[in-house]
């Protein structure tokens, strides 16, 4: 009994969760298209999305697509298939791995930094400074950062999928020593124009939950740096965490449109 | 008769249960600097945020210039804000922008200054605190001192008519907090604008004080000059005063 009472506790604990993350998110949404509009804030923001992120997410989509090349020849050579590695490795980047690895590593990356930026100036009473001289910290802070995740997380998640395909072109040369033609051909002929929206489609969604939760558990800071350090790590947990639920019903949702 | 500029009319205020305030009553007159005693988590610097609706209380009407400050919404907020500057404890000076950018932001967010004329102002409210010249360096490069007084020049940025000032001197060496309360008085000497001053130090208390108000159990135990408290005949404010731990 006990534990379907705590079970019961967690849930309505994890809806609420849910909605004060999409409220913020509704506020900070709407903020972008209020004036006075500040370029320089979202181009910071970008930056750091962006330049800081990129190195780190195509190593790791360079790996991925390289093991993944080498499991697939391994699972398909068994049928005699080993071929069409090209196919099954670019649709699977491009409409899965590719959106979902950079959004969990620009949300670790990106999102803890967020949240110990705001949750800093939350113990430091940055955050009340900021209401008390006239600024409202949800245009200032919170809609630059979704307008950056808006923008950046899709193009970042575009130079994953390429550099992860070419990963899996670089291993399929080496084992099947297949011609790097019929390797670029097998890709472009399997990825439609569907596929690719439906993965950077949702990293769009992807980008607005790694600013938002990061905002979220920054804004709710409390109890000096232990706080801050609970805010970053309760930030990389709920952001993985929303982004595979989140994943699931946005797939569901683009196999009906696409 | 003064004309009351503030007033606190039986506000309640409670966190995670814990009442803060129980029924505070309290007004402050046009031009004067009232203190606000009391020992730690007494509340007194929530009664500075409750004043520019930082912090919403629970049950109560806070008046300021007539206006019930626990009725506005965010933009009559963000207006009633650009006429009432807040010195924090901690200055809370953002820490990526540096000490002209700290100066200049209340003067972006509420008026239509040029460039030219942001840049007098921050340069002008420096040279009232004693820090010319170092609009370029970032609060990290400054000491406690000088953040305090970076914070005082932002909160004076667009001379507001109430300044607000929680623990101005906590913290600070006698020199640099004797130059502070210098500030308190020379502000309200020039500007001629209403003080609150939120504070454990006595000696401000004494300097800048024309009143002083006593927060204990949630309530205003007494409000008096210095010579009215020092010769108060309550228990509590005679403990306080001899420095006796008291509860």
């Amino acid at each position: 009994m006990s534990i379907l009472l705590s079970m019961d506790a967690a849930v309505k604990k994890g809806i609420l969760l849910v909605g004060q993350i999409s409220v913020l998110a509704v506020k900070g949404f709407v903020g972008i298209f209020i004036p006075p509009f500040n370029l320089k804030l979202v181009l910071r923001e970008i930056d750091n999305f962006g330049a800081g992120s990129l190195f780190l997410v195509d190593l790791i989509a360079l790996f991925t697509g390289m093991v993944m090349s080498l499991q697939t020849i391994y699972g398909l050579r068994m049928y005699g298939a080993e071929i069409y590695v090209g196919s099954v490795v670019s649709l699977s980047l491009v409409r899965e791995l590719g959106p979902v690895m950079a959004s969990i590593m620009v949300g670790a990356r990106v999102g803890s930094g967020i949240a110990a930026e705001i949750g800093a100036m939350q113990v430091t009473e940055q955050i009340d400074a900021m209401r008390a001289l006239g600024a409202n910290p949800i245009k200032k802070l919170v809609s630059p950062k979704i307008l950056a995740g808006m923008i950046t997380l899709p193009l970042l998640t575009v130079t994953a999928d390429i550099v992860g395909i070419f990963g899996g072109m670089v291993i399929a040369l080496f084992e099947l020593e297949i011609d790097r033609t019929f390797y670029i051909d097998s890709v472009l002929t399997t990825i439609t124009i569907s596929d690719l929206l439906s993965g950077i489609g949702k990293t769009v969604i992807f980008g607005v939950l790694v600013s938002v939760i990061g905002c979220y558990f920054g804004l709710r800071t409390t109890g000096g740096t232990t706080g801050v350090g609970r805010s970053t790590t309760i930030t990389v947990v709920t952001t993985s965490i929303l982004i595979l639920i989140s994943d699931f019903f946005l797939t569901k949702l683009f196999l009906v449109v696409f | 008769m003064s004309k009351i500029i503030i007033e606190f009319k039986d506000v309640y205020k409670s966190f995670n249960g814990l009442p803060v305030h129980s029924g505070i009553n309290l007004s402050i007159v046009e031009g004067e600097i009232m203190s606000l005693l009391g020992g730690s988590g007494s509340g007194k610097s929530v009664l500075l945020k409750e004043l520019i609706g930082l912090i919403r209380p629970d049950k109560g009407d806070i008046m300021v210039f007539g206006r019930n400050v626990t009725q506005m919404k965010e933009g009559e907020l963000i207006r009633l804000r650009e006429h009432v500057g807040l010195l924090f404890q901690g200055a809370a000076l953002f820490d990526s922008l540096t000490v002209s950018e700290n100066i200049a932001y209340p003067l972006r967010e509420h008026l239509q200054l040029t460039e030219n004329e942001i840049r007098k102002r921050v340069a002008e409210k420096l040279q009232l605190v004693g820090l010319e010249g170092i609009e370029a360096k970032m609060p990290a490069e400054l000491s406690g001192g000088m953040k305090k007084r970076v914070g005082l020049a932002r909160a004076i940025a667009t001379e507001p008519d109430i300044i607000l000032y929680d623990e101005p001197t906590t913290g600070l060496d006698p020199i640099t907090a004797q130059r502070i309360n210098e500030l308190i008085l020379e502000l309200q000497r020039k500007l001629g604008v209403t003080t609150v001053v939120v504070t454990h130090d006595l000696h401000c208390v004494r300097t800048v004080s024309d009143r002083i108000a006593m927060l204990h159990e949630g309530k205003i135990l007494t409000v008096g000059t210095w010579e009215e408290l020092i010769a108060s005949g309550i228990q509590m404010v005679k403990d306080f005063f001899r420095g006796t731990i008291c509860d």
